[in-house]
């Protein structure tokens, strides 16, 4: 039997979903993968719930919105279009990110809707079902679904993502405008940092260890664990256990 | 005679339907009579919408379905009126219902008897360009969705009565006349397009590839017959070179067509060029016009990007022929172009940008209500107060009195409810109903017991996947304790047995698995809510819109999908609560700020309805920029508008005016602000409380540092030029006056029109002609923007000799000032070089925003301010003179430039607007909104910058310090605060985090 993709659909209420509703009413055919979720607004649409969805192993996700410009709750999808591009850039470290999409497709787009559905469940058709799917889950994988999951989650994350469209659409509190290109790095190093650091505090969740047995474990050079794991003694979630020798042993707080 | 609380609309287009939205938001009855058989006009037509490129459908149809399914509406569509008696205040309608053959209580708008329809109809709604059944709607979300047999057509072969599972088709149903008795009456009929006649100049009709700007429209349209793929009819194509033709039909003297100008038609076309080149990138549209008239806000900016970001080409001509290639059935265009040259090109498709004609029922809507028509044969209105019909209780809006656009159809309408307010007021509420329904059973805590209702919907469900097999997997899914299905959830006898149900079995759940909640929840609701259930315990899954429609060959995946779809609404139902809608009291009180035209209408239209007024005015005295304007191109006498308008305003004890006052404070949001003012000369300060704010603080005239003027006193500012013709007769001794428009407007300081500086050179100049017959007057223009009716004084004022020269924004007139002599030179295309004498130069000064206390006032009401500083409205096509801070409005100048007449519009459309909050004693808030937990909430403040509403904002809790608060009244539930919040304190009601992981663990 072909594989038949799990696909999850984010609507909002004002455009997409009427949308699809047109595409029905058109009679606009097209394969029967997606399942919808009803949100008011594009911008509703947390990055948990897109986590959460690729955690239970469904193939994709597609969430989709007003055309920009066009959003019902002013600009609700912009709100939408920074938390989908962190979600995104976070799971490129799995390879993950092809298997989300952002779109927009506005109410009296029913064959559009249509086209964009059947393209993507045909792309995730040619990416083959996620391993993280089915009986046999790659554990890998999951693991870093799993801390990509709480650092997107992370207080700095969301902190970053929420003011990124005030930072840059208009001006910080000393009413200095921030540059893109500036912004871009510090977000781009941000995920990284979390990520690696909630892959730490998953692994110390499991068993304690020292640095240099995560830094083989996580494959991320031993500096940078040292880093990590400073950063996450300061935060108070993880503290020296013993000293074995000559190495510390970390543990989960 | 007794006066009646309720008010008939004739035609329910975008400008009756928001005609009888705010009148019935304010507690009058509203019978809402449309001609057609759907409600929408012609906006429901259009693809996008200028200059936002808004997709027209997306923003129109929630309006649409609020005004059909209003308790307070009642919408009669396929009606003709037969009859009208009586006056103001009491009028008499005889209205025809013509039969639709179809029972529309019954219909449920399933569309079977189209599909199997056998006679191919004209589809009207996409312009005669597809074909379509002879039981039909106008348009896919149609409202009501209620078909109707088109008797032209209809074969009466008796096909769809056979395959109507609903039972909905009557033959034998007859016309119905009814009686309707109402206390004012609004007219809103909407125009009809030019059509080129027979033997056209441009072809149309005998050339397949020349279209009109409508059919253009459906062509643009995804929802159109080529699914929003830009073709032309002849072959099929994508046209790269597409000519439009602007003023066909209008401006037009030949008696062909019309000698007005249409106004929206130069717009309408750049928005069309700039969609068909955005559709398909190798559209090369060129536009061929004598003026651009891009008048209205933000317009000019967005003809600029036309040319800069869409490669749009205009040229300045009147074509004067199009001839068809046979071979090619391309369009050979001929044209001169200024400088004189003949031109031919070839084009792919020409579209004409047919102009806006009276609707052709005009005469005939002014003889049964009684009211005139002027000598275009639109409806004729007060010479300041363009809503009001020659008759008393009679208003207009909207294309009916003179061509315009949607915003400005939009105001109108709400500037027809407001006089109609100030009409029937001590008659508001006597004739609304409201539903008495049995208290809320109380289900907190209780285990849900769900119930679950599966549409077969005829057979658009049923017909496409196993209806009964998925009952029978709703059965047995956890917490179910009922599923059914039947052929119509949505028909009256299924609701009896919902209800009936929900007794039976002690539910508090209740899902419906049918078509999309956008149309039916609201019904649902109500049903579980007269069954004693809050109407939040309700969720729907859509497997027939969603689902059986897009899937119907597929049998078993249709079934497995519609399986799935409703575990994950069981699932969402088990988790979902009852919400609980807060009221707040309103106070009965206004604040008006700013004492000109706009404020003064607006205060007493309050006064006459008997809300207590408080005026608030920078100056010493009110009448704001009006001041400095005797007459207006139509000859109504401004100064003697604005004496009569102070007396009245002084003479009223509901009014308070404060003069030389500034705010200091105002707090507080809509139906509860609270305003402190120092004012008078001794700066004393009073505090009032309100509920609604009208921000009428008006602009000023831009002071010109070019042209010599404050130099040389032969140069002076249009307002002075008409001071000095209505006070003195110094023009007597004038040989030449030069005027020059467009100072201080269309440049990069001031990138937009200033609307009024052409009309009032014109009539500077017919009056200057009237009292000095040998004066020779000059006007350097760059496009006269004399739209609608005053084209006609433009007409005269060159009949009168006032010689009108074009110049170029690049190349602006070079004064040279020689001892007591003014020279002007200036290049023109046709003359080349030439240099004016003149006595009097005479500069057309724009309109600019007052910039400082605009941004001031916007920072305390938090409302936002456009780049050129005037106040930005919540949507520049809905919603005019709202903003999105709900309870503050905007009316005049402040907005930005316009007419007097367009000001007064705005100001009853604004009280209008602000009635629908007053006439209430408390608001009802959505239920469907955030809120915070407070133990969670670091106060970190993200959702401020996040919420577009400013519902949010830091206070000190007692117990949890400083966090974030919630105004439920400001918010609108979109969710986007929730979805940031970065330690999971906010939710949103109805659309919680734990019920949406529901639903997505349900999809697995």
């Amino acid at each position: 039997m072909s594989f038949e993709p799990k696909i999850l659909g984010f609507l909002c209420n004002w455009c997409s979903y009427a949308g699809a509703d047109l595409a029905g009413v058109s009679r606009i055919q097209y394969p029967t993968n997606m399942r919808v979720i009803r949100v008011m607004c594009s911008g509703r649409v947390d990055p948990k719930f897109i986590f959460h969805a690729l955690e239970l192993g469904i193939d994709g996700v597609f969430v989709m919105g007003c055309h920009p410009g066009d959003c019902h709750y002013l600009e609700g999808n912009y709100e939408a279009i920074t938390k989908f591009d962190m979600t995104q850039q976070f799971l490129k470290f799995i390879n993950f990110d092809k298997r989300v999409r952002l779109d927009w497709v506005s109410a009296s787009e029913g064959t559009r809707f249509g086209e964009v559905v059947t393209e993507f469940i045909n792309h995730i058709k040619e990416l083959g079902p996620s391993p993280i799917s089915g009986g046999n889950p790659d554990e890998d994988i999951l693991d870093k679904l799993k801390a990509i999951k709480m650092a997107a989650g992370s207080n700095r994350m969301r902190a970053l993502v929420g003011r990124e469209k005030t930072l840059l659409g208009s001006e910080n509190v000393y009413g200095e405008q921030i540059i893109e290109q500036r912004f871009n790095i510090l977000i781009d190093k941000a995920i990284k940092d979390e990520f690696e650091r909630h892959r730490v505090l998953l692994a110390l969740e499991k068993d304690s260890n020292s640095v240099k047995d995560l830094a083989v474990e996580l494959n991320i050079d031993p500096s940078i664990v040292l880093e990590h794991v400073l950063t996450l003694k300061t935060r108070g979630q993880v503290d020296f256990q013993k000293i074995k020798g000559n190495t510390p042993i970390f543990m989960r707080l | 005679m007794e006066k009646i609380g309720a008010v008939m609309v004739v035609g329910a287009g975008i400008g009756g339907s928001q005609a009888a939205l705010d009148l019935a938001d304010s507690g009058y009855k509203v019978y809402l009579i449309e001609s057609t058989t759907s409600i929408g006009g012609v906006m429901a037509q259009l693809d996008k919408t200028f200059p936002t490129n808004d997709c027209a459908m997306c923003i129109v149809s929630p309006k649409l379905v609020e005004t059909g399914r209003h308790q307070n509406i009642d919408l009669s569509i396929n009606c003709e009126i037969q009859d009208v008696i009586g006056e103001a205040g009491n009028f008499t309608i005889k209205v025809l219902k013509k039969s639709l053959y179809i029972n529309p209580e019954k219909c449920t708008g399933c569309g079977v008897c189209g599909r199997e329809c056998p006679v191919e109809a004209i589809d009207v709604f996409n312009e005669g360009l597809a074909n379509y059944a002879a039981t039909s709607v106008k348009y896919p979300q149609a409202v009501p969705l209620v078909f109707a047999i088109d008797k032209n057509y209809c074969i009466g072969c008796g096909i769809c009565q056979g395959v109507c599972k609903a039972k909905a088709i009557e033959y034998d149903r007859k016309d119905e006349e009814v009686e309707i008795n109402v206390g004012a009456i609004i007219l809103a009929p909407g125009f009809d397009e030019y059509i080129p006649p027979e033997g056209n100049l441009y072809g149309y009709g005998k050339y397949k590839n020349v279209v009109t700007s409508i059919e253009f429209e459906r062509i643009l349209s995804a929802s159109g017959p080529y699914a929003g793929r830009v073709l032309r009819p002849s072959d099929g194509d994508v046209p790269e070179k597409v000519a439009f033709l602007q003023c066909v039909g209008s401006r037009d003297y030949t008696g062909k067509g019309k000698p007005y100008c249409s106004s929206v038609c130069c717009m309408y076309t750049a928005k069309e060029a700039v969609i068909a080149h955005e559709h398909m990138h190798q559209i090369q549209p060129t536009i061929f016009s004598m003026d651009i008239r891009a008048y209205g806000k933000d317009f000019d900016k967005y003809i600029i990007r036309a040319q800069e970001e869409y490669e749009v080409r205009y040229i300045r001509s009147r074509i004067s022929s199009i001839t068809e290639v046979p071979e090619t059935k391309d369009l050979r265009i001929k044209y001169e172009t200024e400088d004189g040259t003949v031109v031919e090109e070839d084009y792919h498709m020409v579209v004409l940008a047919v102009g806006l004609n009276p609707p052709n029922d005009a005469q005939f809507l002014a003889e049964k209500f009684g009211v005139e028509l002027n000598e275009y044969d639109f409806a004729m209105t007060d010479i300041f107060n363009p809503v009001q019909t020659s008759k008393p209780g009679i208003f207009a809006c909207g294309a009916f009195s003179s061509p315009k656009d949607i915003p400005d159809t939009v105001t109108q309408a709400s500037a027809a409810a407001g006089c109609v307010n100030q009409l029937l007021h001590e008659k508001k509420g006597t004739l609304i109903t409201e539903k008495t329904l049995p208290p809320e059973i109380f289900v907190r805590g209780q285990p849900p017991r769900i119930g679950v209702f599966i549409c077969y919907c005829g057979i658009n469900i049923g017909g496409f996947l196993d209806v009964p097999e998925v009952t029978k997997y709703a059965s047995n899914l956890p917490n179910v304790v009922l599923a059914d299905n039947n052929l119509y959830t949505c028909s009256a006898d299924t609701q009896t047995l919902i209800k009936d149900t929900i007794k039976e079995y002690h539910l508090n759940r209740v899902v419906v698995a049918s078509c999309t909640p956008r149309t039916h929840e609201p019904l649902f609701q109500e049903t579980i809510r007269e069954a004693g259930l809050n109407r939040y315990l309700f969720q729907m899954a859509n497997i027939r819109d969603q689902c059986s429609w897009v899937h119907m060959n597929e049998w078993d995946k249709a079934t497995e999908k519609a399986k799935d779809l409703v575990r994950m609404a069981v699932n969402k139902a088990r988790n979902i609560e009852a919400i609980e809608r807060i009221k707040l009291p309103v106070t009965q009180k206004t604040l008006i700020v700013g004492g000109g035209i706009s404020g003064m209408v607006a205060a007493l239209n309050f006064a006459t309805q008997g809300y207590e007024t408080f005026l608030i005015e920078k100056q010493k005295e009110l009448g704001g920029f009006a001041r400095h304007i005797y007459n207006t191109l139509e000859g109504g006498n401004v100064q003697e508008f604005i004496s009569d308008l102070i007396e009245k305003i002084n003479s009223n004890k509901l009014i308070r005016v404060f003069t030389q006052a500034e705010i200091e404070i105002i707090d507080g949001y809509i139906g509860n602000f609270k305003t402190t003012v120092i004012h008078g000369s001794k700066k004393e300060k009073t505090e009032f409380e309100h509920g609604v704010v009208i921000v009428a603080t008006g602009a000023k005239e831009y002071q010109p540092t070019e042209y010599l003027y404050g130099q040389n006193n032969k140069v002076i500012l249009q307002s002075e030029f008409e001071k000095l013709l209505n006070t003195s007769n110094d023009i007597n001794d004038k040989k030449s006056v030069v005027m020059i428009q467009c100072v201080g407007s269309r440049n990069d300081d001031h990138p937009y029109c200033s609307k009024m500086c052409c009309a009032e050179a014109i009539k500077n100049a017919l009056l200057a002609k009237q009292k000095n017959p040998n004066v020779e007057v000059v006007v350097l223009f760059r496009d006269i923007r004399t739209y609608g009716f005053k084209e006609k004084y433009y007409r005269e004022a060159r009949e009168k000799g006032v010689i009108f020269i074009n110049y170029e924004e690049n190349e602006p007139p070079e004064i040279i000032s020689e001892g007591s002599i003014l020279k002007i030179k200036l290049k023109t295309l046709k003359m080349g070089e030439i240099t004016i004498e003149s006595d009097l130069l005479v500069l057309s000064a724009g309109i600019i925003a007052k910039r400082e206390d605009n941004e001031e006032l916007a920072k305390m009401l938090k409302v936002p301010l456009n780049d050129d500083n005037f106040f930005l409205e919540a949507h520049v096509k809905l919603r005019p003179v709202d903003f999105a801070t709900e309870g503050v409005f905007v009316a005049g100048l402040a907005h930005c430039p316009k007419t007097i007449e367009d000001s007064i519009s705005q100001a009853n459309a604004a009280v209008a607007r602000a009635c629908t909050i007053l006439s209430k004693d408390e608001i009802e808030v959505e239920g469907k909104i955030g809120e915070i937990d407070m133990a969670r909430c670091t106060g970190c403040g993200m959702c401020i910058d996040n919420c577009a509403y400013n519902a949010i904002e830091l206070i000190d809790d007692r117990r949890f310090g400083r966090v974030a608060y919630i105004n439920s009244i400001l918010c609108k539930g979109c969710g986007a605060c929730a979805g940031n919040c970065r330690c999971a304190a906010i939710d949103i009601r109805g659309f919680t985090g734990e019920q949406i992981f529901a639903m997505i663990t349900g999809r697995n």
